[in-house]
């Protein structure tokens, strides 16, 4: 039996849920900073404060790092609160620097107890290779075994505490840091972020330097760095198929579009062997679909995060073309060339969604922040009377992804009760969503909404 | 007399207190563009049709390096062709550096306004014995009014940030809590929007300072009568039909001051085909009144205006104003026409900021007849 209070626990968990996905703290088209910061602070502390419980197992979904993060701030705090084990494995899922900046966190907010201490120590146990942690997160590994008092094995101690105190280091890469103190050879067997800054003390000459530390690039550095080391002549070898989609969809955007035109084969090569490796078996399995693709002015984001939204979008469209059978990408500003949007232009969502229906494809999805204003409105009417008059069945599937948090709602920004709305950060998070948004539709009560939680935990263990 | 024929009215945006309603340009015009100095030095900033004659045009208190030595000075009035009229400025170190920096910019404020009321009220055509030295000399100026630059109008400059610039729009309507607070047009769409963000630097009048700070401004929600559609088509006829209502309602009530005859026009300078003109309104009170210029090409087309809103206060000024330059600058026909005496006119001057204006013996003469007649027996109770 459904009671209101269940209700309202449903939605305000996918309000939630929608938050984590999309919101960063970072500025956005439509906020600052601040604003981003203290709404989604509020919603924590009212999760927190209102389903311990679900608020825990939130971190279960694909929320983003900054709110995990946060969540596992929080909960360390309570002791006693959110499984540690889900704690660990999500840990084990985020990137490094993350971690150790949640480190930081704890130490500066004074949280230390014994649950906190252990998930450091195992954090730490389970890094593949500590040795070349302590060189390139010097100082936030110092910290984190400051804060749990722990004894490092072997020289990793002396190295990081002492470091002169032994003339010479047994690890390689631990003596190699050593010598690039003093030797122009050694630095390049450091990882690059600790060889830039032996560099520049050696004075040795940009070029020079790219060249021969290009062998220990990391995947995401040789994407950020092939334009700038192009400039000198200098191929990084950026693997743009193996990208993640969105992020290979945001360095799409960063080109200016007569590069985007010469390298066109290549570009819309490696975007459709990343959307077809997310896709994966599901691909043209999803029926006639037809997208409707934000790129109007604010789907620019902000300084901080550009183009995000549009790389969202841009991801959607070749992700769509990979699941569905049959595809129609309708960009708002009518542009029919993927490769060449740029954020330009009002955000007319009721005529393109109007143009997407014509055809009655099976699912309809729409990418956009819901800044419907040519006419404000119109696209929530529009689904509003296709629902109610003209497919009152349901036979188009219509769902709304927003890639962008609205702090004045703590909400991504819906245009219709009538469909379901979801925050979405990757594009890989697509088909997950689809399925999420169900809940939002209001079919499906909280009782499902749980088993849904515990499910996706389980199979972040099996992961 | 201001005609937004082929300017059609496209949805507008809110933010704030402030609603922001574009105007798409069907046909742009080609060949009156924005001086190409105002894109930065080099004329090449200008990308120009096929056909290289045109007309340039530079916009009041517009900052650019008019002069041959490079210093910068500023357009004084909406200009024409080459700049003949420009006033030289002068930067204090930290401007300078600024300056240099080849970005669009206008005027320092006060200046600015200024010089445009100056360019409306001449002053005395006829030297009355009633007027002062000064005022026959100097005409009104230095004439005083008070404006704000965008920045100090709250929200303006978010809202001008997260404005979406429709394809082809050479024009943008303001709103401060839903009056008309001004109105810019250009010929052409990349003139805009080379010209959009220096609207914050713009100057607006106290009302739209203030209401600003109003209540926000609410959109106008779209509503589809679902009874009347069976279709899609139905639902696309529903939607265009959403469209024309608001572009109709905001020309025939929303704009409607705007739009409405001006009181006085006048014809500044011809070129080619194009005519600038500047025109004041009727300085009716209680009543929305802009001020502002124009430029119209020989078929009437507006090819570019720019308007500022007068305060209730400088409305009731303007009214004194216009009502004496009506009468040849002469006090006692213009006090028979808002029939009043000499006197009780020559004090509202004084209250309205023109004491300066008239000579100091007379204007004690009508302070002391106001004392008699209100401390006199004999004067009728009003």
């Amino acid at each position: 039996m459904e009671t209101y209070a269940d209700l309202i626990e449903c939605e305000d968990v996918l309000l939630f849920a929608n938050a984590a996905i999309t919101s960063t703290g970072q500025r956005e088209f439509h906020s600052a900073a601040g604003e981003q910061r203290l709404s989604l602070d509020f919603l924590h502390r009212y999760i927190e404060g209102n389903y311990p419980d679900l608020y825990a197992a939130t971190l279960a979904l694909d929320i983003n790092d900054h709110n995990a993060a946060l969540i596992i701030a929080n909960l360390l705090a309570r002791p006693g609160q959110g499984d540690g084990e889900l704690i660990a494995r999500r840990l084990k899922r985020m990137s490094p620097p993350r971690v150790y900046r949640l480190f930081r966190r704890l130490r500066h907010d004074g949280v230390n107890n014994r649950r906190t201490r252990a998930l450091i120590r195992d954090w730490l146990a389970g890094r593949p290779d500590l040795a070349f942690d302590a060189v390139k997160y010097r100082s936030a590994l110092k910290s984190a075994v400051r804060h749990a008092h722990l004894r490092l094995p072997g020289e990793l101690g002396d190295f990081l505490f002492a470091p002169f105190s032994r003339a010479r280091y047994d690890t390689p890469v631990l003596e190699a840091w050593r010598r690039a103190h003093y030797d122009k050879g050694a630095l390049y067997e450091l990882p690059y972020t600790v060889a830039e800054g032996f560099a520049a003390r050696h004075g040795i000459s940009r070029t020079l330097f790219l060249e021969r530390i290009a062998p220990k690039l990391t995947r995401l550095e040789r994407l950020r760095l092939a334009e700038s080391a192009g400039k000198g002549g200098l191929d990084t070898e950026a693997d743009l198929a193996s990208m993640p989609l969105v992020r290979l969809a945001s360095y799409v955007l960063a080109l200016p579009a007569d590069t985007r035109t010469r390298r066109r084969a290549e570009l819309v090569g490696a975007l459709r062997a990343a959307a077809a490796r997310v896709a994966g078996t599901r691909a043209g399995t999803w029926g006639s679909v037809a997208a409707v693709l934000d790129d109007s002015f604010s789907s620019f984001g902000s300084p901080v995060k550009r183009r995000r939204p549009l790389a969202v979008a841009l991801a959607c469209h070749y992700l769509l073309e990979a699941l569905a059978g049959g595809y129609r990408g309708l960009w708002l500003s009518r542009r029919t060339d993927p490769l060449q949007t740029r954020p330009s232009g009002p955000t007319p969502l009721g005529r393109r969604i109007l143009d997407a229906l014509e055809t009655r494809p099976d699912l309809l999805v729409i990418v956009s922040d819901g800044w419907d204003n040519a006419p404000p409105g119109l696209a929530g009417e529009v689904l509003r009377v296709w629902r109610r008059k003209l497919d009152p069945g349901g036979e188009v599937g219509i769902v709304h992804v927003n890639p962008v948090y609205d702090a004045d709602h703590f909400d991504v920004r819906r245009l219709s009760p009538m469909v379901p709305t979801a925050g979405i950060r990757d594009a890989e998070d697509l088909p997950a969503l689809v399925e999420l948004a169900r809940f939002a539709e209001g079919r499906t009560g909280v009782a499902d909404l749980r088993a849904y939680l515990a499910d996706r935990a389980a199979g972040l263990e099996a992961r | 007399m201001i005609d937004l024929a082929g300017l059609d009215t496209r949805p507008a945006q809110t933010w704030g207190g402030l609603r922001l309603v574009p105007l798409v340009r069907r046909e742009p015009i080609e060949d009156l563009r924005l001086h190409a100095r105002v894109y930065g030095d080099e004329p090449s900033g200008v990308s120009l049709p096929d056909k290289t004659f045109y007309t340039a045009y530079v916009p009041h208190a517009f900052v650019a390096s008019w002069t041959g030595d490079g210093t910068p000075a500023a357009a004084y009035g909406t200009q024409l062709g080459e700049p003949p009229r420009h006033m030289p400025v002068r930067f204090h170190r930290r401007m300078a550096r600024r300056a240099d920096e080849n970005r669009l910019r206008f005027l320092p404020l006060h200046l600015a306004m200024e010089g445009f009321l100056a360019l409306h009220f001449g002053g005395p055509v006829i030297a009355w014995e009633e007027w002062s030295r000064q005022a026959i000399a100097h005409g009104l100026s230095p004439r005083c009014e008070d404006a704000y630059t965008g920045a100090e109008v709250r929200g303006l400059d978010d809202a001008l940030k997260i404005f979406e610039i429709y394809p082809g729009q050479c024009g943008l309507l303001l709103y401060a809590g839903d009056t008309l607070a001004a109105a810019f047009v250009v010929p052409h769409p990349e003139d805009y929007r080379a010209l959009h963000p220096t609207l914050v630097r713009d100057l607006y009048g106290e009302l739209v300072h203030e209401y600003a700070l109003f209540y926000p401004a609410r959109d106008f929600p779209a509503v589809i009568d679902e009874s009347a559609v069976s279709s899609l088509a139905d639902l696309r006829a529903q939607a265009v039909r959403q469209e024309r209502q608001w572009a109709a309602f905001h020309d025939s009530v929303m704009a409607a001051g705007l739009l409405r005859a001006p009181g006085h026009v006048q014809e500044v300078h011809r070129l080619g085909r194009f005519t600038l003109s500047r025109f004041l309104p009727a300085f009716e009170r209680k009543s929305e009144n802009h001020i502002g210029e124009t430029i119209l090409d020989e078929d009437g087309r507006l090819a570019y205006l720019k308007t500022f809103r007068l305060s209730e206060a400088q409305t009731r000024r303007g009214h004194l104003l216009s009502t004496l330059a009506a009468h040849d600058w002469s006090l006692p026909a213009a006090a028979a026409t808002l029939r009043t005496s000499a006197a009780e006119l020559g004090l509202r001057l004084e209250r309205a900021g023109f004491g300066h204006l008239l000579r100091q013996d007379v204007l004690d003469g009508y302070r002391r007849a106001a004392r008699r007649r209100t401390s006199g027996a004999s004067s009728p109770p009003r």
